[in-house]
Protein backbone atom coordinates (compact mmCIF):
# COMPACT_ATOMS: atom_id res chain seq x y z
CA UNK A 1 0.00 0.00 0.00
CA UNK A 2 1.45 3.34 -0.95
CA UNK A 3 -0.04 6.13 1.15
CA UNK A 4 -1.04 9.04 -1.03
CA UNK A 5 0.85 11.46 1.15
CA UNK A 6 4.16 9.85 0.13
CA UNK A 7 5.73 11.40 -2.95
CA UNK A 8 2.89 13.90 -3.20
CA UNK A 9 3.56 16.46 -5.88
CA UNK A 10 1.88 19.71 -6.73
CA UNK A 11 1.64 22.38 -9.26
CA UNK A 12 0.82 25.09 -6.77
CA UNK A 13 -0.47 27.52 -9.32
CA UNK A 14 -4.14 27.85 -10.19
CA UNK A 15 -3.55 28.47 -13.91
CA UNK A 16 -1.14 27.74 -16.72
CA UNK A 17 -0.76 31.02 -18.52
CA UNK A 18 2.75 30.86 -19.91
CA UNK A 19 6.19 29.35 -19.62
CA UNK A 20 7.81 32.61 -18.63
CA UNK A 21 7.35 32.00 -14.92
CA UNK A 22 7.46 28.24 -14.84
CA UNK A 23 10.42 26.89 -12.90
CA UNK A 24 12.57 23.98 -14.01
CA UNK A 25 10.97 21.81 -11.31
CA UNK A 26 7.50 22.65 -12.50
CA UNK A 27 8.40 21.90 -16.10
CA UNK A 28 9.94 18.58 -15.08
CA UNK A 29 6.82 17.77 -13.10
CA UNK A 30 4.61 18.32 -16.13
CA UNK A 31 6.92 16.34 -18.43
CA UNK A 32 7.25 13.42 -15.99
CA UNK A 33 3.50 13.29 -15.50
CA UNK A 34 2.94 13.44 -19.24
CA UNK A 35 5.28 10.47 -19.72
CA UNK A 36 3.09 8.39 -17.45
CA UNK A 37 0.02 9.43 -19.38
CA UNK A 38 1.42 8.39 -22.74
CA UNK A 39 0.72 4.74 -22.00
CA UNK A 40 -3.01 5.30 -21.69
CA UNK A 41 -3.29 6.31 -25.33
CA UNK A 42 -1.88 2.93 -26.35
CA UNK A 43 -4.54 0.90 -24.55
CA UNK A 44 -7.61 -0.55 -26.19
CA UNK A 45 -9.76 1.30 -23.69
CA UNK A 46 -8.15 4.72 -23.69
CA UNK A 47 -9.84 6.03 -20.61
CA UNK A 48 -9.17 6.42 -16.93
CA UNK A 49 -11.79 7.64 -14.47
CA UNK A 50 -9.63 10.31 -12.84
CA UNK A 51 -11.49 13.46 -13.86
CA UNK A 52 -14.92 11.90 -13.88
CA UNK A 53 -17.49 14.58 -13.17
CA UNK A 54 -15.22 17.51 -13.95
CA UNK A 55 -16.10 19.91 -16.73
CA UNK A 56 -13.55 21.36 -19.12
CA UNK A 57 -14.62 24.23 -21.34
CA UNK A 58 -12.70 24.92 -24.54
CA UNK A 59 -13.22 28.60 -25.23
CA UNK A 60 -11.66 29.27 -28.61
CA UNK A 61 -11.88 32.77 -30.01
CA UNK A 62 -9.48 31.81 -32.79
CA UNK A 63 -9.79 28.93 -35.21
CA UNK A 64 -7.95 25.79 -34.28
CA UNK A 65 -8.29 22.16 -35.14
CA UNK A 66 -5.24 20.47 -33.73
CA UNK A 67 -4.99 22.27 -30.38
CA UNK A 68 -8.66 22.12 -29.62
CA UNK A 69 -8.97 18.49 -30.67
CA UNK A 70 -5.93 17.65 -28.61
CA UNK A 71 -7.43 19.26 -25.50
CA UNK A 72 -10.74 17.60 -26.12
CA UNK A 73 -9.22 14.15 -26.48
CA UNK A 74 -7.05 14.74 -23.43
CA UNK A 75 -10.05 15.68 -21.30
CA UNK A 76 -12.15 12.78 -22.56
CA UNK A 77 -9.40 10.25 -21.90
CA UNK A 78 -9.52 11.40 -18.30
CA UNK A 79 -13.32 10.94 -18.30
CA UNK A 80 -13.96 14.67 -18.00
CA UNK A 81 -16.90 16.29 -19.75
CA UNK A 82 -15.96 18.77 -22.45
CA UNK A 83 -17.76 21.72 -23.92
CA UNK A 84 -16.48 23.50 -27.01
CA UNK A 85 -17.28 27.14 -27.55
CA UNK A 86 -16.00 28.82 -30.68
CA UNK A 87 -16.46 32.54 -30.85
CA UNK A 88 -17.92 32.65 -34.32
CA UNK A 89 -20.94 30.62 -33.28
CA UNK A 90 -21.44 32.07 -29.81
CA UNK A 91 -22.85 35.22 -28.33
CA UNK A 92 -19.52 36.90 -28.95
CA UNK A 93 -21.00 37.54 -32.36
CA UNK A 94 -23.73 39.47 -30.55
CA UNK A 95 -21.09 41.64 -28.95
CA UNK A 96 -20.64 39.94 -25.58
CA UNK A 97 -17.40 40.98 -23.91
CA UNK A 98 -14.76 38.58 -22.67
CA UNK A 99 -15.54 39.55 -19.10
CA UNK A 100 -19.24 38.82 -19.45
CA UNK A 101 -18.56 35.56 -21.24
CA UNK A 102 -16.23 34.59 -18.43
CA UNK A 103 -18.66 35.48 -15.68
CA UNK A 104 -21.45 33.62 -17.43
CA UNK A 105 -19.32 30.52 -17.73
CA UNK A 106 -18.17 30.78 -14.14
CA UNK A 107 -21.77 30.78 -13.02
CA UNK A 108 -22.17 27.37 -14.61
CA UNK A 109 -19.33 26.08 -12.45
CA UNK A 110 -16.91 24.39 -14.80
CA UNK A 111 -13.60 23.21 -13.41
CA UNK A 112 -11.12 24.22 -16.08
CA UNK A 113 -11.37 26.73 -18.92
CA UNK A 114 -8.99 26.41 -21.86
CA UNK A 115 -8.85 29.64 -23.82
CA UNK A 116 -7.35 30.69 -27.12
CA UNK A 117 -7.67 34.36 -27.99
CA UNK A 118 -6.15 36.78 -30.46
CA UNK A 119 -5.34 39.29 -27.71
CA UNK A 120 -2.25 38.80 -25.62
CA UNK A 121 -3.21 38.75 -21.98
CA UNK A 122 -6.79 37.57 -22.42
CA UNK A 123 -6.15 34.37 -20.43
CA UNK A 124 -4.56 36.47 -17.70
CA UNK A 125 -7.64 38.65 -17.41
CA UNK A 126 -9.78 35.55 -17.20
CA UNK A 127 -7.52 34.05 -14.54
CA UNK A 128 -7.99 37.07 -12.32
CA UNK A 129 -11.73 37.21 -12.84
CA UNK A 130 -12.87 33.64 -12.31
CA UNK A 131 -12.10 31.04 -9.73
CA UNK A 132 -11.65 28.26 -12.26
CA UNK A 133 -8.25 27.13 -13.51
CA UNK A 134 -7.34 28.73 -16.82
CA UNK A 135 -5.11 27.15 -19.42
CA UNK A 136 -3.70 29.38 -22.14
CA UNK A 137 -4.05 27.68 -25.52
CA UNK A 138 -2.49 30.63 -27.31
CA UNK A 139 -2.92 34.36 -26.74
CA UNK A 140 -2.13 36.59 -29.70
CA UNK A 141 1.58 36.62 -30.42
CA UNK A 142 2.40 36.16 -26.76
CA UNK A 143 2.57 32.57 -25.52
CA UNK A 144 1.43 29.04 -26.37
CA UNK A 145 2.66 27.17 -23.30
CA UNK A 146 1.19 23.74 -24.01
CA UNK A 147 2.89 23.66 -27.39
CA UNK A 148 6.25 24.46 -25.84
CA UNK A 149 5.75 21.82 -23.17
CA UNK A 150 5.04 19.15 -25.73
CA UNK A 151 8.06 20.32 -27.70
CA UNK A 152 10.22 20.01 -24.60
CA UNK A 153 8.86 16.55 -23.93
CA UNK A 154 9.61 15.46 -27.48
CA UNK A 155 13.17 16.74 -27.26
CA UNK A 156 13.68 15.09 -23.89
CA UNK A 157 12.43 11.75 -25.20
CA UNK A 158 14.59 11.80 -28.31
CA UNK A 159 17.70 13.31 -26.83
CA UNK A 160 17.58 12.03 -23.27
CA UNK A 161 17.60 15.57 -21.88
CA UNK A 162 17.42 19.23 -22.83
CA UNK A 163 20.36 20.84 -21.05
CA UNK A 164 23.17 22.01 -23.31
CA UNK A 165 21.48 21.15 -26.59
CA UNK A 166 21.73 23.55 -29.50
CA UNK A 167 18.20 24.36 -30.62
CA UNK A 168 17.47 26.44 -33.71
CA UNK A 169 14.05 27.97 -34.28
CA UNK A 170 13.50 29.21 -37.83
CA UNK A 171 10.72 31.38 -39.20
CA UNK A 172 8.54 34.34 -38.42
CA UNK A 173 9.71 34.76 -34.84
CA UNK A 174 8.05 38.14 -34.44
CA UNK A 175 4.55 36.73 -34.77
CA UNK A 176 5.15 33.37 -33.17
CA UNK A 177 3.79 32.55 -29.74
CA UNK A 178 5.22 29.08 -30.21
CA UNK A 179 8.69 30.59 -30.51
CA UNK A 180 8.23 32.76 -27.45
CA UNK A 181 7.04 30.01 -25.18
CA UNK A 182 9.77 27.71 -26.45
CA UNK A 183 12.43 30.33 -25.80
CA UNK A 184 11.24 30.71 -22.21
CA UNK A 185 10.97 26.99 -21.68
CA UNK A 186 14.19 25.98 -23.34
CA UNK A 187 16.32 28.60 -21.66
CA UNK A 188 14.88 27.58 -18.30
CA UNK A 189 15.84 23.98 -19.06
CA UNK A 190 19.37 24.98 -20.08
CA UNK A 191 19.30 24.64 -23.85
CA UNK A 192 21.19 27.04 -26.13
CA UNK A 193 18.67 28.68 -28.44
CA UNK A 194 19.37 30.31 -31.77
CA UNK A 195 16.62 32.23 -33.55
CA UNK A 196 16.77 32.46 -37.31
CA UNK A 197 14.62 34.24 -39.85
CA UNK A 198 14.36 37.38 -41.93
CA UNK A 199 15.83 40.22 -39.92
CA UNK A 200 12.60 42.17 -40.04
CA UNK A 201 10.76 39.28 -38.43
CA UNK A 202 13.10 38.95 -35.47
CA UNK A 203 12.12 41.18 -32.57
CA UNK A 204 14.62 43.82 -31.63
CA UNK A 205 16.75 43.11 -28.54
CA UNK A 206 15.47 39.55 -28.40
CA UNK A 207 18.95 38.59 -27.24
CA UNK A 208 17.82 39.78 -23.83
CA UNK A 209 15.85 36.58 -23.62
CA UNK A 210 19.14 34.70 -23.58
CA UNK A 211 19.21 33.62 -27.20
CA UNK A 212 21.49 34.07 -30.21
CA UNK A 213 20.23 35.57 -33.43
CA UNK A 214 21.41 34.43 -36.87
CA UNK A 215 19.81 35.51 -40.11
CA UNK A 216 21.81 33.14 -42.29
CA UNK A 217 20.03 29.82 -42.11
CA UNK A 218 23.03 27.71 -43.05
CA UNK A 219 25.07 29.23 -40.25
CA UNK A 220 22.19 28.89 -37.82
CA UNK A 221 21.57 25.21 -38.50
CA UNK A 222 25.22 24.18 -38.39
CA UNK A 223 25.83 21.76 -35.52
CA UNK A 224 22.26 21.96 -34.25
CA UNK A 225 20.75 19.16 -32.17
CA UNK A 226 17.19 20.32 -32.82
CA UNK A 227 15.85 22.24 -35.80
CA UNK A 228 12.38 23.66 -35.23
CA UNK A 229 10.61 25.16 -38.24
CA UNK A 230 7.76 27.59 -37.84
CA UNK A 231 4.94 27.96 -40.27
CA UNK A 232 5.30 31.03 -42.44
CA UNK A 233 2.04 32.66 -41.63
CA UNK A 234 1.01 34.28 -44.81
CA UNK A 235 -2.46 34.96 -43.56
CA UNK A 236 -1.03 37.23 -40.92
CA UNK A 237 0.93 39.71 -42.88
CA UNK A 238 0.44 38.91 -46.55
CA UNK A 239 3.19 40.29 -48.74
CA UNK A 240 4.44 43.06 -46.49
CA UNK A 241 7.65 41.33 -45.67
CA UNK A 242 8.35 39.09 -48.62
CA UNK A 243 7.46 39.67 -52.24
CA UNK A 244 6.84 36.01 -52.71
CA UNK A 245 6.65 32.68 -50.97
CA UNK A 246 9.39 31.46 -53.26
CA UNK A 247 11.83 34.06 -52.05
CA UNK A 248 11.17 33.12 -48.46
CA UNK A 249 11.66 29.46 -49.26
CA UNK A 250 14.92 30.02 -51.02
CA UNK A 251 16.37 31.52 -47.88
CA UNK A 252 14.57 29.74 -45.09
CA UNK A 253 13.18 26.45 -46.23
CA UNK A 254 14.59 23.40 -44.49
CA UNK A 255 15.78 21.19 -47.30
CA UNK A 256 17.68 17.94 -47.04
CA UNK A 257 20.89 19.79 -47.93
CA UNK A 258 20.48 22.35 -45.19
CA UNK A 259 19.64 19.64 -42.70
CA UNK A 260 22.98 17.99 -43.50
CA UNK A 261 24.65 20.92 -41.76
CA UNK A 262 23.07 19.98 -38.47
CA UNK A 263 24.34 17.13 -36.31
CA UNK A 264 23.98 13.63 -37.71
CA UNK A 265 21.32 12.78 -35.13
CA UNK A 266 19.53 16.12 -35.15
CA UNK A 267 15.76 16.06 -34.99
CA UNK A 268 13.34 18.14 -37.04
CA UNK A 269 10.31 19.68 -35.37
CA UNK A 270 7.33 21.73 -36.48
CA UNK A 271 4.26 22.81 -34.51
CA UNK A 272 2.02 22.25 -37.52
CA UNK A 273 0.23 22.65 -39.76
CA UNK A 274 3.11 22.41 -42.22
CA UNK A 275 3.32 24.21 -45.54
CA UNK A 276 5.07 21.56 -47.59
CA UNK A 277 7.69 23.18 -49.74
CA UNK A 278 7.47 26.59 -48.10
CA UNK A 279 9.29 26.30 -44.80
CA UNK A 280 10.01 22.59 -44.93
CA UNK A 281 10.74 20.27 -47.82
CA UNK A 282 8.33 17.34 -48.05
CA UNK A 283 11.08 14.71 -47.87
CA UNK A 284 12.38 16.31 -44.66
CA UNK A 285 8.92 16.53 -43.12
CA UNK A 286 8.35 12.86 -43.87
CA UNK A 287 11.95 11.81 -43.32
CA UNK A 288 13.53 9.73 -40.54
CA UNK A 289 14.66 12.72 -38.48
CA UNK A 290 11.26 14.32 -38.36
CA UNK A 291 9.49 14.00 -35.01
CA UNK A 292 6.48 16.04 -36.06
CA UNK A 293 3.98 13.27 -35.42
CA UNK A 294 5.57 12.47 -32.05
CA UNK A 295 4.90 16.07 -31.15
CA UNK A 296 1.23 15.55 -31.83
CA UNK A 297 0.90 12.44 -29.65
CA UNK A 298 2.95 14.07 -26.94
CA UNK A 299 0.52 16.97 -27.13
CA UNK A 300 -2.33 14.81 -25.90
CA UNK A 301 -0.20 13.43 -23.07
CA UNK A 302 0.98 16.90 -21.99
CA UNK A 303 -2.54 18.25 -21.99
CA UNK A 304 -3.74 15.27 -19.99
CA UNK A 305 -0.97 15.95 -17.50
CA UNK A 306 -1.96 19.60 -17.16
CA UNK A 307 -5.65 18.87 -16.72
CA UNK A 308 -4.76 16.27 -14.10
CA UNK A 309 -2.35 18.54 -12.21
CA UNK A 310 -4.64 21.57 -12.24
CA UNK A 311 -7.91 19.81 -11.46
CA UNK A 312 -9.34 19.89 -7.97
CA UNK A 313 -6.36 21.83 -6.83
CA UNK A 314 -7.92 24.45 -4.75
CA UNK A 315 -8.65 22.64 -1.52
CA UNK B 1 4.48 9.97 23.17
CA UNK B 2 7.61 8.32 21.93
CA UNK B 3 7.58 6.69 18.54
CA UNK B 4 9.12 3.27 18.86
CA UNK B 5 9.96 1.29 15.80
CA UNK B 6 8.94 -2.35 16.26
CA UNK B 7 10.13 -5.09 14.00
CA UNK B 8 7.16 -7.40 13.68
CA UNK B 9 8.47 -9.70 10.96
CA UNK B 10 12.09 -10.54 10.39
CA UNK B 11 13.72 -11.94 7.27
CA UNK B 12 12.97 -15.59 8.06
CA UNK B 13 9.31 -14.99 8.82
CA UNK B 14 8.95 -12.98 5.65
CA UNK B 15 10.56 -15.70 3.61
CA UNK B 16 8.31 -18.41 5.05
CA UNK B 17 5.24 -16.29 4.42
CA UNK B 18 6.21 -15.71 0.82
CA UNK B 19 6.82 -19.43 0.34
CA UNK B 20 3.45 -20.26 1.81
CA UNK B 21 1.70 -17.69 -0.36
CA UNK B 22 3.37 -19.13 -3.45
CA UNK B 23 2.35 -22.70 -2.50
CA UNK B 24 -1.21 -21.63 -1.77
CA UNK B 25 -1.45 -19.86 -5.10
CA UNK B 26 -0.19 -22.92 -6.97
CA UNK B 27 -2.46 -25.23 -5.01
CA UNK B 28 -5.57 -23.17 -5.79
CA UNK B 29 -4.60 -22.81 -9.38
CA UNK B 30 -3.52 -26.44 -9.71
CA UNK B 31 -0.24 -25.32 -11.17
CA UNK B 32 1.00 -22.20 -12.86
CA UNK B 33 -1.01 -22.42 -16.07
CA UNK B 34 -2.56 -19.16 -17.27
CA UNK B 35 -1.34 -17.48 -14.12
CA UNK B 36 -0.29 -13.84 -14.29
CA UNK B 37 1.12 -11.80 -11.44
CA UNK B 38 0.30 -8.11 -11.42
CA UNK B 39 2.16 -5.97 -8.89
CA UNK B 40 0.49 -2.86 -7.55
CA UNK B 41 2.96 -0.02 -7.75
CA UNK B 42 4.98 0.60 -5.72
CA UNK B 43 4.61 -1.58 -2.66
CA UNK B 44 3.81 -4.74 -4.57
CA UNK B 45 6.67 -4.81 -7.03
CA UNK B 46 9.53 -6.38 -5.05
CA UNK B 47 7.13 -8.75 -3.34
CA UNK B 48 5.67 -9.84 -6.68
CA UNK B 49 9.14 -10.59 -8.01
CA UNK B 50 9.90 -12.72 -4.95
CA UNK B 51 6.67 -14.65 -5.34
CA UNK B 52 7.49 -15.23 -8.98
CA UNK B 53 10.92 -16.52 -8.03
CA UNK B 54 9.38 -18.98 -5.58
CA UNK B 55 6.96 -20.21 -8.20
CA UNK B 56 9.85 -20.61 -10.56
CA UNK B 57 11.71 -22.76 -7.98
CA UNK B 58 8.66 -24.88 -7.24
CA UNK B 59 7.12 -25.33 -10.68
CA UNK B 60 10.03 -24.46 -12.94
CA UNK B 61 7.87 -21.95 -14.78
CA UNK B 62 8.27 -18.18 -15.29
CA UNK B 63 4.93 -16.57 -14.69
CA UNK B 64 4.40 -13.27 -16.56
CA UNK B 65 4.68 -10.14 -14.42
CA UNK B 66 2.96 -6.82 -15.01
CA UNK B 67 3.02 -3.60 -13.04
CA UNK B 68 -0.12 -1.64 -12.38
CA UNK B 69 -0.23 1.98 -11.29
CA UNK B 70 -3.61 2.74 -9.79
CA UNK B 71 -3.06 6.44 -9.04
CA UNK B 72 -5.53 7.55 -11.68
CA UNK B 73 -8.21 5.20 -10.38
CA UNK B 74 -8.07 6.25 -6.75
CA UNK B 75 -11.26 7.66 -5.30
CA UNK B 76 -9.46 10.60 -3.74
CA UNK B 77 -7.18 11.77 -6.54
CA UNK B 78 -8.72 15.07 -7.48
CA UNK B 79 -10.04 15.89 -4.07
CA UNK B 80 -6.63 16.77 -2.84
CA UNK B 81 -4.37 19.64 -3.82
CA UNK B 82 -1.32 17.42 -3.76
CA UNK B 83 -1.48 14.71 -6.37
CA UNK B 84 0.27 11.42 -5.65
CA UNK B 85 3.23 10.76 -7.90
CA UNK B 86 2.23 8.65 -10.86
CA UNK B 87 4.22 5.79 -12.20
CA UNK B 88 3.86 3.89 -15.43
CA UNK B 89 1.62 0.93 -15.88
CA UNK B 90 3.40 -1.85 -17.72
CA UNK B 91 1.21 -4.73 -18.78
CA UNK B 92 2.61 -5.81 -22.14
CA UNK B 93 0.34 -8.83 -22.61
CA UNK B 94 -3.34 -9.62 -22.81
CA UNK B 95 -5.23 -10.49 -19.64
CA UNK B 96 -8.07 -12.19 -21.49
CA UNK B 97 -9.06 -15.45 -19.84
CA UNK B 98 -6.06 -15.43 -17.52
CA UNK B 99 -5.90 -16.00 -13.79
CA UNK B 100 -4.56 -12.77 -12.40
CA UNK B 101 -3.02 -12.48 -8.97
CA UNK B 102 -2.78 -8.93 -7.71
CA UNK B 103 0.09 -8.39 -5.31
CA UNK B 104 0.56 -5.63 -2.78
CA UNK B 105 2.67 -5.45 0.35
CA UNK B 106 0.05 -4.24 2.85
CA UNK B 107 -3.73 -4.12 2.82
CA UNK B 108 -5.21 -1.50 5.09
CA UNK B 109 -8.46 0.37 4.35
CA UNK B 110 -8.82 -1.43 1.05
CA UNK B 111 -9.17 1.73 -1.02
CA UNK B 112 -5.97 1.19 -2.96
CA UNK B 113 -6.88 -2.37 -3.83
CA UNK B 114 -10.46 -1.42 -4.73
CA UNK B 115 -9.11 0.60 -7.61
CA UNK B 116 -7.10 -2.30 -9.05
CA UNK B 117 -9.77 -4.52 -10.67
CA UNK B 118 -11.26 -1.39 -12.30
CA UNK B 119 -7.90 -0.64 -13.84
CA UNK B 120 -7.35 -4.25 -14.90
CA UNK B 121 -10.70 -4.52 -16.65
CA UNK B 122 -9.49 -1.87 -19.07
CA UNK B 123 -6.75 -4.27 -20.14
CA UNK B 124 -8.91 -7.23 -20.90
CA UNK B 125 -11.22 -9.73 -19.28
CA UNK B 126 -9.41 -11.97 -16.80
CA UNK B 127 -10.97 -15.30 -15.94
CA UNK B 128 -10.49 -14.45 -12.31
CA UNK B 129 -8.63 -12.00 -10.09
CA UNK B 130 -7.17 -12.95 -6.72
CA UNK B 131 -5.34 -10.84 -4.19
CA UNK B 132 -2.11 -11.65 -2.36
CA UNK B 133 -0.67 -9.43 0.38
CA UNK B 134 2.20 -9.88 2.78
CA UNK B 135 0.52 -8.03 5.65
CA UNK B 136 -3.13 -7.51 6.55
CA UNK B 137 -3.21 -4.77 9.13
CA UNK B 138 -6.99 -4.51 9.51
CA UNK B 139 -9.14 -1.34 9.53
CA UNK B 140 -10.99 -2.13 6.34
CA UNK B 141 -13.29 0.62 5.04
CA UNK B 142 -14.52 -1.34 2.04
CA UNK B 143 -15.64 -4.96 1.62
CA UNK B 144 -12.34 -6.14 0.16
CA UNK B 145 -10.46 -9.17 1.50
CA UNK B 146 -7.21 -10.76 0.39
CA UNK B 147 -7.16 -14.37 -0.79
CA UNK B 148 -3.58 -15.04 0.26
CA UNK B 149 -2.13 -13.39 3.35
CA UNK B 150 1.35 -13.59 4.78
CA UNK B 151 0.48 -12.38 8.27
CA UNK B 152 -2.38 -10.67 10.01
CA UNK B 153 -0.85 -7.85 12.06
CA UNK B 154 -3.10 -5.91 14.38
CA UNK B 155 -2.15 -2.26 14.30
CA UNK B 156 -3.52 1.03 15.48
CA UNK B 157 -5.02 3.21 12.76
CA UNK B 158 -2.50 5.98 13.27
CA UNK B 159 0.51 3.67 13.13
CA UNK B 160 2.46 3.17 9.96
CA UNK B 161 3.27 -0.31 8.75
CA UNK B 162 6.29 -0.50 6.53
CA UNK B 163 7.49 -3.47 4.52
CA UNK B 164 11.15 -3.35 3.52
CA UNK B 165 12.68 -5.92 1.26
CA UNK B 166 16.43 -6.14 0.94
CA UNK B 167 16.41 -5.43 -2.81
CA UNK B 168 15.66 -1.82 -1.95
CA UNK B 169 18.44 -1.56 0.58
CA UNK B 170 18.63 -2.68 4.22
CA UNK B 171 17.35 -6.05 5.34
CA UNK B 172 14.04 -7.86 5.04
CA UNK B 173 11.74 -6.65 7.74
CA UNK B 174 8.25 -5.45 8.48
CA UNK B 175 8.11 -2.50 10.84
CA UNK B 176 5.41 -0.74 12.75
CA UNK B 177 6.28 2.91 13.24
Amino acid sequence: MTPASDNAITLTRKDLLGLKDLSRDEINLVLDTAESFKEISTRTIKKVPTLRGTTVINLFYEASTRTRTSFEIAAKRLSADTVNISASTSSVVKGETLVDTAKTLEAMNPDIIVIRHSCAGAPHILARLVSQSIINAGDGFHEHPTQALLDLLTIRQRKGGIEGLKVVIVGDIQHSRVARSNVYGMTTMGARVTLCGPAILIPRSVEQMGVTVETDMKKAVRGADVVMMLRMQFERQRSIVFPSIREYSQLFCLTGDTLELAKKDAIVMHPGPINRGTEIAPEVADGPRSVILDQVSNGVAVRMALLYLLAGGRQ
Amino acid sequence: MENKKRIVMDADRIDRSISRIAYEMLEDNKGAEDMIVIAIRTGGILLARRIREKISHIEGVEVPLGILDITLYRDDVIMRGKKPKMGETDIPFSLDDKRVILVDDVIFTGRTIRAAPDALMDFGRPRLIRLAVLVDRGHRELPIQPDYVGEKLPSAFWEEVSVNLSESGGSDEVLIL
